[in-house]
C-alpha cells in the first residue's frame, strides 16, 4: 500500500501526485518509471518517476488524465492509497556529461523530461528546455525546469511565450549551434517531428516511448517497438531509444490497439460517475471486439456466460 | 463386468469439497477384496462439465471425484510390493501409501502422507502430466487402465484443503537464520514452505502484484482455480513466510543486496521471456505472445467485462504451438467467444507436448487442430490489424535430436487461415533482468542458471531451481527443485554443505510435459 501524500492540479488535465514509495525513491534514476496498479481490478499502467525525495521516501508522479485508469488515479486524494507500485523500471537515461543539451517536452512529457533536465544540469551540462502546450493554462513544469537552465515556452495559440510548436523553437536553437544532444518526451507526433528536425543536423536524439505495457519486466512482449529494424522491448531495452531509428508509425499504430475498449471504458466510467446510483447492468461491456466486426447476440451471451463463474 | 464385487454404496458424481463428513469415509466394499477382484473394477472417469457449456465459461472443467468414486477407485490399487508408479513420480510421492489410507477411510493419514511428499498436491493433482509419469508406470496400465492416481491425489488434497486444521504441522523453533526466495512460482513456494518448517525466517520476493507465478498468471481458471493457488499462498503466509510483492530483483533490489541482507538466497524466477516466431507481420495489432494473452485474462481478470484491463476478442483466433501454453491459450480464446479457435502445430498429434487430457478436452470443446503446419507470415489489413496467417504444410522426416520426427516443409502447400488474432505460444526463454545483473552468476549458453547437483549456483549461498535452471519444464519438477534446494539451503546454513542425505538429489530430469 502506498499512501498519497500530496496532490496538485497543474493544468486542466495534468495532476501531480506525491506518493509513498521509499525503496524506489532511494534508487531511481532519471528516465525510469513505475508500474502502478491502483487497486484489485484496475489496470497496471506505466508512469514516469518525475521526481523523488529519498529522505521523505516519496516519488512524484505527474499524470495526464486521458482515460479510465489515469482518471481514477487523479481522483485520489491525500490519505488515499494505491495498492501496488513496482519499480524503478526501464533503463536510466543516457545522460551526456558535458556540452549543451536540449530537453523537449510536450504536454505531460514536460514533467517526464524534468528529471532528465535536472540530471543533466547536475553533471554540468548546459540545459535548454523547450516546452509547449495548447495555451497558457496547459503549460506545466516551467518553474521546475528553470532550475536546470533556460526555458523556452511555446503555445499553439500564442497566448503565452513563443507562438508556435516546440519544433520551430528547437530548430532555432540547433541553428544557433553547439547542441550535443536532444531529449524528447511527449505525444508520438511531437517526438516524430523532433526526430525529423534533428536528423539533418546529425544531433543525437533520444525519445521516450510510451508503448502499451503490462508487466514492465520483459515477460509479455506487449511493449515491443521497432528500432533500427529490430524488435525491442520498451520496458527493458528503453523506454528511451535513438529517435532517428524508431519506427514511430508502428508505435502510433500499436497504441491504437485498445481504442474501442478505452473509449467504452471511459464512457462507462463517466456515466457511472455522473449517475452513481444508476442501474449497473448497462455498464457491463467493454468487449473490445476487433474493429469492423459485428457484435452478434450470441457473442454477447457467451461473454456474459464467461463472466458468470463461481467466485 | 459380471463378476464385479458388490458395493457398499452406489457411486455417484458430485462435488468433493461438499461432502467431507468424517463418518462417511468407509471402504467401498464391506469385505476386503482379493487382487483378482480389484482387477475387475473399471477405472472411474473424472466427472466434468459438459463440453458445450464449459466452452463458454471459465469454471473448472473437471469437477473432481465424489467420495464414492474416490473410495471405489482406491480399491483398484493392487498395493504392489514393488510400486513402480513411485519411480515415475519426479518427487517420489508414496502413491500406494496414500491410496491405501484413503481406501480404508483414514483421511487424516492419507492427507498427512501426501502432504509430506508433495507441498502443493491440489495443484499437481490437476496439472501434472500423469499419463507420462506415475500412471504410465502403473502395472494396471499393462492390462487396461492405470489407477487414476492424479484424480485420487486431487481428491485427498482437496479434502486436506477443506479441513486445514486436520493437517497442520507443528511450528518449528526459530533458527535465527534468514533466507530470501526470489519468485513465487511452484519452485519458490515449495522452497519457502520447506524452509519455514525448518525454522528459518523466509521472505519471498515477487515481481508481480500477486504470488503464484505461472499458477496464477499462466494456467487458466478452468484448469486450476485461482482460489486454490491463493489458499496455498495464504497457508504459507500463516506458517510465517513473508511475501513481498512488486519486488523485482535486478531493479527494486539487486541480488547483491539480497546476499548482504540474507544468509542464503534461492532463485526461482522461471523462464518468463516470450519467444516470437520471427516472421513478417508479427507486430500487427492482434498478435499476442501467450504470456501477454494469458496474463491479461488470468492475472488481470480480463475475462471479466468489469475488469479495467482489456483483451482483444477475435471471431477467429489462431494459436501457434502445441504445448500446454498453446492449448490453454486456444481454449481461453474459445471461452472469450471465438467461433473458430485453431491450433497450428508443426508436428503431428502424437507429438503434441500438451497433457493428453487437455488435448482431449480441447477437441471436445470444438478446437480445430491444424497439424503438421508451420506459420510463414502474419497478414494484416490496411489498418495493420491481423487478417490472416499464411502457413505451409509439413511432412515428418527422420527423428531429430529430441527423438521426434523432424517436420519438413512440403513445397507448394502454402495456404492462408483467415483470422483476426494470432497468439504465439512456441516457448519461453530465460529473462536476463536478474541473471544479467550479476556477472559472477554462471549461466549456460541459453542463459539458464548453472547449479551443482545440490542446487547451488556459482555464487556461494545462492541456490536456484525450477524453470530458470531447467528451461520451461513442469510444475512438479519445479517443486522437486524447491524441496531439494530447501534441504541444501538448510545444510548450508548449518555449515554442513554439501548435504549428506538428500532424497531429492535424484529429481528426475526425464519426462516433462513440454
Ligand atoms: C514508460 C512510460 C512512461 C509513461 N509516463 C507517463 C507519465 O509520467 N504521465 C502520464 O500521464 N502518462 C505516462 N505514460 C502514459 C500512460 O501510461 C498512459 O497514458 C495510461 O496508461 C493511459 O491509461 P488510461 O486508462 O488512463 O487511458 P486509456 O483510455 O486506456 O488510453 C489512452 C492512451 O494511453 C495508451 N495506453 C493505454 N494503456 C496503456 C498502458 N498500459 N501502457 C501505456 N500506454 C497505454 C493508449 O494507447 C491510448 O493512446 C507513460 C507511458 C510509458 C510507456
Ligand atoms: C500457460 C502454461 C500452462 C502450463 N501448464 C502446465 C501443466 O499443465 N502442467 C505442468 O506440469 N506444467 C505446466 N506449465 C509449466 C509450469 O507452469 C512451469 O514449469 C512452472 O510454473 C515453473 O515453476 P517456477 O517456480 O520455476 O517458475 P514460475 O512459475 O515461472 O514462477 C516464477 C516467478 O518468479 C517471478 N519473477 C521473475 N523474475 C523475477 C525477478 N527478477 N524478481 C522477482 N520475481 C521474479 C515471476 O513473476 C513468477 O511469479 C505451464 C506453463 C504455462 C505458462
Ligand atoms: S503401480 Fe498402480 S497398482 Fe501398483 S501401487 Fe502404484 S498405483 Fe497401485
Ligand atoms: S511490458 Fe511486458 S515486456 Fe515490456
Amino acid at each position: 500500500m502506498h499512501a498519497v501524500i500530496d496532490k496538485a492540479q497543474l493544468s486542466p488535465n495534468v495532476t501531480r501526485l506525491v506518493i509513498e514509495a521509499p525503496c524506489i525513491a532511494e534508487i531511481r534514476k532519471p528516465g525510469q518509471f513505475v508500474i502502478v496498479h491502483r487497486a484489485p481490478g484496475a489496470e497496471r499502467i506505466p508512469l514516469t518517476i518525475a521526481d523523488a525525495d529519498a529522505d521523505r521516501g516519496t516519488i512524484t508522479l505527474v499524470i495526464q488524465a486521458v482515460g479510465k485508469s489515469t482518471e481514477d488515479l487523479v481522483a485520489l486524494r491525500p490519505g488515499d492509497t494505491i495498492a501496488d507500485v513496482a519499480g524503478p523500471l526501464g533503463k536510466a537515461t543516457e545522460l551526456i556529461d558535458h556540452g549543451r543539451a536540449v530537453c523537449v517536452g510536450g504536454g505531460v512529457g514536460t514533467a517526464v523530461v524534468h528529471p532528465i533536465a535536472l540530471g543533466l544540469a547536475a553533471r554540468g551540462v548546459e540545459v535548454i528546455s523547450v516546452i509547449g502546450g495548447r495555451s497558457k493554462e496547459w503549460v506545466i513544469f516551467e518553474d521546475e525546469l528553470r532550475r536546470a537552465g533556460e526555458v523556452i515556452t511555446c503555445t499553439d495559440d500564442g497566448s503565452y511565450g513563443r507562438h508556435g510548436f516546440v519544433t520551430d523553437a528547437l530548430r532555432d536553437v540547433i541553428e544557433a549551434g553547439g547542441v550535443d544532444a536532444v531529449y524528447a518526451v511527449g505525444p508520438v507526433p511531437m517526438m516524430r517531428a523532433v526526430a525529423e528536425v534533428t536528423r539533418p543536423y546529425g544531433v543525437p536524439t533520444f525519445a521516450s516511448l510510451n508503448a502499451i505495457m503490462l508487466d514492465g519486466t520483459g515477460m509479455c512482449g506487449g511493449c515491443r517497438v521497432a528500432v533500427g529494424g529490430k524488435t525491442l522491448y520498451a520496458c527493458v531495452d528503453g523506454p528511451e531509444f535513438d529517435a532517428h531509428q524508431v519506427d514511430f508509425r508502428e508505435l502510433a499504430d500499436r497504441l491504437g490497439t485498445y481504442r474501442e475498449f478505452e473509449a467504452h471504458a471511459t464512457e462507462v466510467a463517466h456515466r457511472r460517475r455522473a449517475a452513481a446510483q444508476e442501474d449497473a447492468a448497462d455498464a457491463v461491456g467493454g468487449t473490445c471486439l476487433i474493429p469492423g466486426l459485428a457484435t452478434t447476440t450470441e457473442r454477447q451471451e457467451a461473454a456474459a456466460a464467461a463472466g458468470d463463474r463461481r467466485e | 463386468m459380471t463378476d464385479q464385487p458388490t458395493l457398499a454404496s452406489t457411486p455417484e458424481t458430485g462435488d468433493p469439497g461438499a461432502s467431507h463428513g468424517d463418518s462417511a469415509f468407509t471402504p467401498a466394499f464391506d469385505h476386503p477384496l482379493s487382487p483378482k477382484e480389484r482387477m475387475t473394477i473399471d477405472r472411474s472417469g473424472m466427472p466434468e462439465q459438459d463440453a458445450l457449456l464449459r466452452a463458454a465459461n471459465f469454471r473448472e472443467v473437471n469437477l473432481g471425484y465424489s467420495q464414492q468414486l474416490a473410495m471405489l477407485e482406491a480399491e483398484r490399487c493392487l498395493q504392489c510390493r514393488n510400486p513402480v508408479c513411485i519411480d515415475g513420480c519426479p518427487v517420489r510421492v508414496n502413491i500406494p501409501l496414500f491410496i491405501e489410507r484413503l481406501r480404508v477411510g483414514d483421511m487424516d493419514g492419507a492427507a498427512a502422507s501426501l502432504l509430506d511428499d508433495n507441498a502443493l498436491p491440489c495443484v499437481t493433482g490437476r496439472v501434472c502430466p500423469q499419463e507420462i509419469q506415475c500412471e504410465a508406470r502403473c502395472v494396471r496400465a499393462k492390462k487396461g487402465a492405470s489407477v487414476a492416481i492424479g484424480s485420487l491425489e486431487r481428491f485427498v488434497a482437496d479434502w486436506a484443503m477443506a479441513n486445514p486444521d486436520r493437517s497442520k504441522s507443528a511450528a518449528a523453533t526459530s533458527s535465527g537464520r534468514t533466507v530470501a526466495v526470489v519468485g513465487s512460482g511452484p519452485a519458490g513456494l515449495t522452497a519457502a514452505g520447506e524452509l519455514v518448517k525448518k525454522g528459518h525466517d523466509v521472505t519471498v520476493f515477487e515481481a508481480f502484484h500477486a504470488a503464484g507465478g505461472v499458477l496464477i498468471y499462466g494456467i487458466p481458471e478452468f484448469r486450476l482455480p485461482k482460489d486454490i493457488v491463493q489458499q496455498e499462498v495464504d497457508r504459507l503466509k500463516a506458517s510465517g513466510v513473508k511475501i513481498e510483492t512488486n519486488a523485482i530483483i535486478g531493479r527494486t533490489y539487486t541480488l547483491r543486496e539480497l546476499r548482504e541482507r540474507f544468509d542464503a538466497v534461492f532463485l526461482a524466477v522461471g523462464a518468463g521471456l516470450p519467444v516470437f516466431m520471427n516472421v513478417p507481420g508479427e507486430n500487427y495489432k492482434g498478435v499476442y505472445s501467450a504470456n501477454e494473452y494469458l496474463t491479461r485474462v488470468n492475472l488481470m481478470g480480463a475475462w471479466n467485462p468489469e475488469s479495467d484491463t482489456p483483451v482483444l476478442k477475435g471471431h477467429r483466433v489462431v494459436v501457434v504451438g502445441g504445448g500446454n501454453v498453446a492449448v490453454d491459450s486456444v481454449r481461453t480464446a474459445k471461452r472469450l467467444g471465438a467461433d473458430e479457435a485453431t491450433i497450428v502445430y508443426r508436428r503431428g498429434k502424437a507429438e503434441l507436448p500438451a497433457r493428453a487430457e487437455e488435448v482431449h478436452h480441447a477437441e471436445q470443446e470444438g478446437i480445430r487442430f491444424e497439424l503438421q503446419v508451420a506459420p510463414l507470415e502474419v497478414i494484416g489489413d490496411e489498418n495493420r490489424w491481423v487478417s490472416g496467417i499464411r502457413c505451409i504444410r509439413m511432412e515428418l522426416g527422420e527423428p531429430d535430436g529430441s527423438g521426434r520426427r523432424r517436420p519438413i516443409p512440403i513445397e507448394g502447400s502454402e495456404f492462408v487461415i483467415d483470422c483476426e488474432m494470432v497468439v504465439v505460444a512456441i516457448g519461453t526463454r530465460s529473462n536476463p533482468l536478474l541473471t544479467a545483473s550479476e556477472p559472477d552468476l554462471a549461466l549456460n549458453q541459453a542463459g539458464y542458471i548453472v547449479t551443482d547437483e545440490h542446487g547451488m549456483s556459482s555464487l556461494p549461498g545462492v541456490f536456484a531451481g525450477g524453470d530458470i535452471v531447467r528451461g520451461a519444464a513442469t510444475v512438479i519438477l519445479a517443486m522437486g527443485d524447491g524441496k531439494r534446494a530447501a534441504g541444501s539451503v538448510d545444510a548450508w546454513l548449518r555449515g554442513e554443505y554439501p548435504p549428506v542425505d538428500e532424497a531429492f538429489a535424484t529429481v528426475s530430469a526425464a519426462s516433462t510435459g513440454h
